[in-house]
């Protein structure tokens, strides 16, 4: 017999799957193959947060508030992030991909699902740093538009600095870090020129299609949130916009391990989860 | 069987404590453990490493999507929050800092609910804040067994406390009474 527990359980897995539903055809974002266990706590959170009793309620509010989805959205999507973060990673692109990166003329580099932009920048100093910044395009994308708009802004809370100096400092940086910005008041404001080859723009990885050519594509932290289905069908999406000999850097707890592509890539550093796409001979 | 799983959280601590009870678990212990000790964002697998040599059962950190396999004890990594999925493998979040914390204790605790409900056994050691007591707290609702190491034998005693404070637990023991009490409750029918 099941306890009461587990039958309450059951309904709310059903109403959250319904929810999903709801949010896929009324407004395109489809989370239904995202991680169960990340939406149940994010959908939990909105509940408490708004006081409701039944993700029913939630579907409600989701279809007859039309602004409701706005914080739907932000509840699901984690924009946690860093400048510089795992320093170690930075260290491994310095030293095994950029000078494979110095033989191109011109670079393309892909930073999918780039949240509020830290990560990008913190690449475009590494690049400038090694002169690469200039012949590069930087394309970051994001499904969260408010978050993407903090990336444009590159303005950040200056009480993380010292985190981030550390990081940088860790990471190889070559310079000073307070070089790369001005602080104003609580914020610092990263330095425009870091900004001029990079493009921000709203890309979903379930839903949208490849970016062509990319020498290099980073998506850290982003796959952890989706189901091994899914995981899958990015890992393709990311393969097919890779130019042959072109890399993938994966977050530090992710892996190709699990990926149906898995053998078509070289490992370039398991430890810091940099792969390179093969030059197929066939 | 009566259980399927146990959940530990600790926090200060927790080398020394987690040292006693691993080691005395034996060779067929059949229950998964999946543990959340506090550590700081950048350290290495040291710790876990230093289980695994000391201990009978298999000790590793728990991968991304990894199935849970009986008889393993798992460590959330550090700087990510470790949650169960209901098909019993591993998912990994860098949603922010829960009690301070991540990894979280309540955090992990709140997904083994659901995967396990009343088939969890969660326990509390050492520790200074509060993370896991709402957890705990959780699993006793869903009818699971909440044991928390006593908290003057703790070397640090605000999370035992905090934990006992919010639920009535099964069992308040010393760290030498933890492990063969697992191995019993992993007997039950
Ligand atoms: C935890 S952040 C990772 C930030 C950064 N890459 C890092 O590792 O620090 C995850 C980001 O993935 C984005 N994301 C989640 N699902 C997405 C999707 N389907 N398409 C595009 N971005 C997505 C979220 O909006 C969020 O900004």
């Amino acid at each position: 017999m099941k306890s009461k527990q587990e039958l309450l359980n059951e309904n709310e897995n059903i109403e959250i799957e319904l929810f999903l539903q709801a949010i896929y055809m009324k407004f395109g974002y489809d989370f239904r193959n995202y991680g169960k266990a990340h939406i149940k706590r994010r959908v939990r959170h909105r509940l408490t947060v708004s006081d409701f009793n039944s993700v029913s309620e939630l579907i409600h509010k989701l279809l007859y508030d039309h602004m409701f989805y706005q914080d739907v959205l932000q509840d699901l999507s984690i924009t946690v992030t860093e400048m510089f973060r795992d320093p170690d990673f930075y260290l491994a692109v310095r030293k095994e991909v950029v000078a494979l990166l110095k033989t191109y003329p011109f670079i393309k580099i892909w930073h999918a699902g780039c949240a509020t932009g830290e990560e990008v920048y913190s690449m475009a100093i590494l690049l400038k740093e090694e002169g690469l910044l200039k012949r590069s395009q930087i394309y970051a994308t994001d499904f969260n538009q408010m978050a993407l708009q903090k990336a444009r802004n590159g303005i950040y809370p200056i009480d993380r600095i010292k985190e981030y100096t550390q990081n940088y400092q860790k990471s190889g940086g070559k310079a000073s870090f307070s070089d790369y910005y001005s602080a104003r008041y609580e914020s610092v404001i990263l330095n425009e020129s870091l900004r001029e080859n990079i493009v921000f723009a709203d890309h979903n990885l379930v839903t949208d299609g490849v970016f062509g050519e990319m020498n290099m594509v980073i998506c850290r932290n982003v796959m952890i949130y989706f189901d091994k289905e899914l995981q899958d069908k990015v890992i393709r999406l990311f393969y097919d916009s890779l130019v042959p000999g072109g890399f993938l850097c994966l977050g530090s707890k992710e892996s190709l391990r699990f990926a149906s592509l898995a053998d078509r890539f070289d490992v370039t550093t398991e430890r810091q989860k940099i792969y390179r796409k093969k030059f197929e001979t066939l | 069987m009566k259980y399927s799983a146990v959940v530990i959280g600790v926090s200060a601590g927790g080398m020394n404590a987690l040292g006693k009870i691993l080691p005395a678990l034996p060779e067929n212990f059949v229950l998964p453990l999946i543990i959340v000790q506090h550590v700081s964002p950048q350290s290495d697998n040291y710790m876990i490493r230093h289980f695994d040599s000391i201990s009978k059962i298999k000790v590793k950190e728990a991968d991304e999507k990894e199935e849970i396999i009986p008889g393993v004890a798992y460590f959330a990594p550090p700087n990510y929050h470790l949650l169960i999925e209901e098909n019993r493998t591993f998912s990994l979040s860098t949603e922010g800092r829960v009690n301070y914390s991540r990894p979280s204790v309540d955090v992990l605790f709140e997904s083994a609910i659901y995967a396990y409900c009343s088939g969890l056994v969660g326990i509390i050691l050492t520790g200074a804040n509060n993370d896991g007591s709402k957890g705990l707290k959780m699993i006793k609702d869903c009818g699971g067994l909440a044991i928390v190491q006593e908290p003057s034998s703790a070397e640090v005693s605000a999370m035992p406390e905090a934990a006992i404070k919010l639920s009535k637990v099964d069992y308040i023991l010393k760290l030498e009474e933890i492990g063969p009490l697992l191995v019993k409750l992993s007997k039950e029918k």
